[in-house]
């Protein structure tokens, strides 16, 4: 236990060092660095503004009333940004492995998986992380929430579980690139598709999708199962109250199980080559 | 083993019982490649980059590593670098496991790639120095000590502030190495150390790997397509082709079990029989300019000798054996006999 424990400090430690210099990096570019950060912001305030729109001519979305779905919205976009604020670069690995460089980083004395999630670590990822912050922000002040203690303590917890489920998805979509390099868009798909899935009520979405991102795909737990409780309304599957609370466990679990996804990539990589 | 073919001083080396620095015994890497055969159809087959490699190379020795492109080099480097893990067999570099334990190992080599550099592009020099000394957690005595050094050896006292991407490619390789040496490693691998320099950049970097051999006892592995840098830096080469030790050697043992062959060109005043020259011969003539060919391993200063003292020469110059063509010929050469 020790062990792990050292190397996960260890990890934790070549992880600020690394991401420090691409901070330092970026800064060589300031007027470039303000501009993509803007950007970053501007986009996805863009994306809400869209969902703005379409409740200019409905009143609600399967159900839900346009607070509440700003309330969906930030928790998923919050949660999301901080995950591809932390290691949102991840998706390269494929190109890292094509073109030779990873072994550039495996003759390195850090952990492996440390120093990829620091590759290319931008801070004009704040940008995405602040609009849904201002989202999720702004929908705690028109939505209507009976406030008990433990509605009030899932908020925290939903958001670093959120994160965390993301993290797992963005490390297992990196451990498949080992096997296929080009998959960058497949884990696009599960990553930026998921948190804009998440963004609407699950009552819009099919029985079988919303079967699917709670069952296969755990994404239900980064925020419509905790927030269907906090708004006190059912989740559409009948799951029982006490799920709600679970986010944390499922978070611990996707990321064990990324973890032996990304080992058994990495190991395959160091006996094939490419 | 049996079918290496060893130069005048491999016999003495083996001679010498556990000064195995590097320890490679038997050593295999298999890949499985597939390939597409029709829409979804793969046919899988094995591929043997390295085949039942041994070596072993004492502390400070100072190697060339060489063979054709997909002869296995790169990938033994992987191997000793705890990069790949191998199919078979046992390897270790300073008593260590490097598939088994590749941070530790990271702590005890220096790896410079030729084509890729570990800098920061965008940031000055000595930040990618700051990193290192950081992550290999450098005493900071040590660090400051093995940095003058290298900024003096390497003389890059006026480049560390200036960003990477706007060094040229000599001082961006120079870069690199003083890079690969600030942890004070054991074993130094270099990929293509001098690949697309100038002469002089390759001469400075020549000089300096010969200095930090000399000084700090560096073991010192290299790869490279210059027989130059074998010549000047490596008392012994080895040769690997098709994933096997061919030779192990000496470079003049090299050049003798591939009889190759210098080429000396000269520009006479006018245009004049082919010249006559003990041990040379001429192999093209093209006006008033003859190429004389004469074995790789004599010195050519006794056939500049004749020829000035019986032609009237204009100019003069002499042009090394290529090392593919070294390799290709020793190969010919074994499959006759």
């Amino acid at each position: 236990m020790s062990g792990s424990v050292r190397r996960l400090a260890e990890g934790v430690r070549a992880y600020r060092l690394i991401a420090g210099m691409w901070v330092r990096s970026t800064m060589a570019y300031r007027a470039s660095f303000a501009m993509t950060t803007f950007g970053n912001f501007a986009a996805t305030f863009l994306d809400f503004v869209a969902i703005m729109l379409m409740f200019s001519r409905v009143d609600a979305l399967g159900g839900y009333p346009l607070p509440e779905v700003a309330f969906l919205y930030g928790l998923s976009a919050t949660s999301f940004g901080l995950a591809d604020l932390v290691i949102g670069s991840m998706d390269r690995l494929g190109r890292r492995v094509r073109d030779g460089t990873l072994d550039t980083l495996l003759v390195r004395p850090a952990p492996v998986l440390a120093q990829v999630a620091a590759d290319r670590f931008a801070l004009r990822r704040l940008g995405r992380v602040t609009q849904g912050a201002l989202v999720l922000g702004w929908s705690l002040t028109r939505v209507d929430i009976d406030w008990t203690v433990d509605r009030l303590l899932l908020m925290p917890v939903m958001v670093v579980s959120g994160c965390g489920i993301f993290c797992a998805v963005f490390v297992a979509g990196a451990a498949f690139q080992f096997v296929a390099q080009d998959a960058s868009e497949v884990q696009n798909a599960f990553t930026y598709g998921g948190t804009t899935l998440l963004q609407y009520p699950p009552t819009v979405f099919a029985k079988e999708l919303v079967r699917g991102v709670t069952f296969v795909l755990p994404l239900a737990f980064v925020n419509w199962l905790p927030a269907t409780h906090v708004l006190g309304r059912p989740y559409p599957l009948g799951l029982p109250e006490w799920t709600a609370f679970t986010p944390p466990l499922v978070a611990v679990a996707c990321g064990v199980l990324a973890g032996l996804a990304w080992r058994a990539g990495l190991r395959s990589y160091r006996s094939t080559g490419s | 083993m049996s079918d290496v073919i060893t130069g005048d001083d491999g016999v003495a080396r083996d001679g010498v019982p556990g000064d195995g620095f590097i320890a490679v015994e038997r050593v295999e890497k298999v890949f499985e490649v597939r390939r597409r055969t029709g829409f979804l159809r793969r046919e899988r087959h094995e591929v043997r980059a390295v085949d039942s490699l041994s070596f072993t190379v004492g502390r400070g020795e100072m190697v060339g590593y060489i063979g054709p492109n997909g002869a296995g080099k790169s990938t033994t480097i992987k191997m000793l670098t705890g990069i790949l893990t191998p199919s078979a067999g046992r390897l270790r570099v300073a008593g260590i496991d490097p598939a088994r334990e590749r941070s530790r190992l990271a702590h005890r080599i220096g790896v410079v790639f030729g084509q890729r550099t570990t800098l920061w592009w965008d940031l000055p020099l000595i930040d990618s120095y700051r990193l290192a000394h950081r992550m290999y957690r450098i005493p900071d005595a040590r660090y400051r000590e093995n940095l003058d050094r290298l900024v003096e050896l390497l003389d890059l006292g006026a480049l560390l502030d200036v960003p990477v991407r706007q060094l040229s490619l000599g001082q961006r390789m120079r870069g690199d190495i003083a890079a690969a040496l600030l942890h004070d490693p054991d074993v130094l691998y270099l990929d293509e150390p001098t690949i697309g320099l100038d002469v002089v950049s390759k001469a400075r970097v020549r000089e300096f790997l010969r200095e930090v051999n000399a000084e700090r006892g560096t073991t010192v592995l290299l790869t490279t397509h210059d027989l130059q840098d074998i010549e000047q830096l490596c008392s012994r080469v080895m040769v690997i082709d098709h994933g096997r030790l061919v030779y192990d050697g000496a470079l003049a043992g090299l050049h003798e079990a591939g009889e190759s062959e210098r080429t000396l060109v000269v520009d006479l005043e006018r245009e004049l029989p082919p010249v006559q020259v003990p041990s040379a011969r001429v192999v093209r003539v093209e006006g008033p300019r003859q190429w004389l060919a004469f074995p790789a391993g004599q010195s050519a200063a006794p056939v500049v000798a004749h020829l000035a003292a019986r032609y009237p020469l204009v100019d003069l110059s002499v042009r090394e054996p290529d090392i593919e063509a070294v390799i290709a010929r020793m190969y010919a050469e074994k499959a006759v006999s």
